[in-house]
């Protein structure tokens, strides 16, 4: 029975997730119309070019390595659905008591499919943003563990659904100055984490065609825009869930997603592409220094 | 009921891909102009992709040169179909006033089908709206 309702959960993650993210793209590309003085996409423009791709030719190109350029996306969506699936079960079902460092690890995978997206493409743009992709993911993980640390040291607990009912009982993670800092490093690093604006040099439209994933089409393009869109919904689910106290109000959590979400929508569209030797400096200078006076702050009880 | 659906979809969500065969300019600017505010075609669905692999529709401006024309029949074969093409400017149509050119290596129809042309020096983007509109009516 376990196994049916573990499979459950998983099969309910993808399609919540997937809808919920789907609808977030959508909301992303509407704001940044809005905020660029055009009208924007109707509501049901990410469906239509998801159900678009799905029925398009799939090329594979001659120099790729064939079953890791299609495992590359699959990859990527499991690992996703699975983060998201155990943000569900953590809150409702089963309690992990090490939940926190698997959501860590499961949040690695997206961007390593890319990197193994690009490399096996066999196309010298993808090997080019493989490479970018590669030292952005250095760059940004230092800070976003940083940040993802600092309630543990505060609470003194890895389990996520613990961490939300100490919320509950003293004050949400963002009322603390540490907590408020350690959002903002985490915010920063997870918008490098799905290559939102500031941070996309590995899929620069205007340098590299479309980078990492050049030569991607059809099905697996679609696969691999799915996948954006539920790390978009999972991740932003997530820091609500671990900085501003859950889902418990269903109205008050859905604003807090949309909250969220337009402040990402924000910092992309208010900041121009960074190098990538600019973001290296960025993140391990001003973001890792932050992260660690987060961390000192939640030490000292603040 | 999924292939009408399919169908349906592409017909809401064209990605472009825009690519010179030895233009001026002048058209392709003009084709950018179509993403601005005034204008937005991202309001139908279309968008400028950065690869060919991911493009629905290929914008093909200028003559086609002789160095060009290998290039456009690789390109033409590598876009994902089902797939169409544009002829955007009267370079693309005709050949225009280069069309005795000493690099010309004839209009774009003699190097690959065209489904749509759209005349003008440079089209204006009504123009190319108006041009997208019958590709989208064309589709069956």
């Amino acid at each position: 029975m376990a196994i049916i309702k573990i499979f459950g959960i998983v099969a309910g993650s993808f399609f919540i997730f997937g809808l919920i993210g789907i609808m977030s793209g959508w909301f992303d590309r509407k704001l940044t119309a809005r905020i660029q003085w055009r009208v924007g996409p109707p509501w049901w423009q990410n469906f239509a070019d998801f159900i678009k791709l799905t029925g398009k030719e799939t090329v594979i190109p001659e120099g790729a390595n064939q079953f890791l350029f299609l495992a590359a996306p699959v990859a990527g969506i499991v690992a996703t659905v699975v983060t998201g699936a155990i943000l569900i079960s953590g809150s409702f079902f089963y309690p992990l008591k090490w939940d926190l460092i698997i959501i860590i690890y499961l949040l690695m995978i997206p961007s390593i499919s890319i990197v193994i997206a690009g490399a096996s493409s066999g196309n010298v743009l993808a090997s080019v943003g493989a490479g970018r992709e590669l030292k952005l993911f250095l760059s940004y993980e230092l800070p976003f563990i940083l940040a993802l640390l600092v309630p543990v040291v505060k609470f003194g607990t890895t389990e996520v659904a613990e961490i939300v009912k100490l919320q509950h009982i003293y004050r949400i993670n963002l009322g603390y100055l540490s907590g408020f800092i350690a959002f903002f490093v985490g915010i920063i690093a997870f918008m490098g984490k799905i290559g939102y604006v500031p941070f996309d040099v590995s899929e620069a439209e205007t340098e590299l065609a479309a980078g990492t994933i050049v030569e991607y089409s059809g099905l697996s393009l679609a696969l691999f825009k799915l996948m954006k869109w539920i790390l978009l919904s999972v991740g932003i689910s997530f820091f609500v869930i671990y900085f501003m106290g859950g889902f418990s109000n269903p109205v008050v959590g859905i604003l807090k997603y949309i909250l969220v979400l337009i402040l990402i929508v924000l910092i992309k569209n208010t900041n121009p592409r960074l190098r990538i030797d600019q973001i290296l400096k960025f993140s391990w200078g001003w973001l890792t220094m932050f992260g660690l006076f987060a961390i000192v702050l939640a030490a000292l009880g603040c | 009921m999924v292939l009408s659906l399919r169908k349906k979809a592409l017909k809401k969500s064209l990605f472009v891909f825009h690519l010179s065969t030895g233009s001026c300019n002048n058209c392709d600017i003009e084709i950018l102009d179509c993403l601005t505010p005034r204008f937005d075609i991202e309001r139908f669905g279309i968008t400028l992709a950065g690869s060919v692999k991911h493009a629905d529709v290929l914008l093909v401006t200028g003559i086609g040169t002789l160095k060009n024309i290998e290039r456009v029949k690789k390109l033409y074969q590598q876009m994902p179909k089902p797939g169409f093409v544009v002829a955007i400017g009267s370079c693309a149509c005709t050949g225009g006033m280069f069309r005795d050119g000493y690099t010309m290596a004839g209009p774009l129809d003699k190097i690959i089908p065209v489904d749509v042309y759209i005349p003008g020096c440079p089209p204006k983007p009504e123009a190319m709206i108006a041009g997208i509109v019958k590709l989208l009516n064309s589709i069956k």
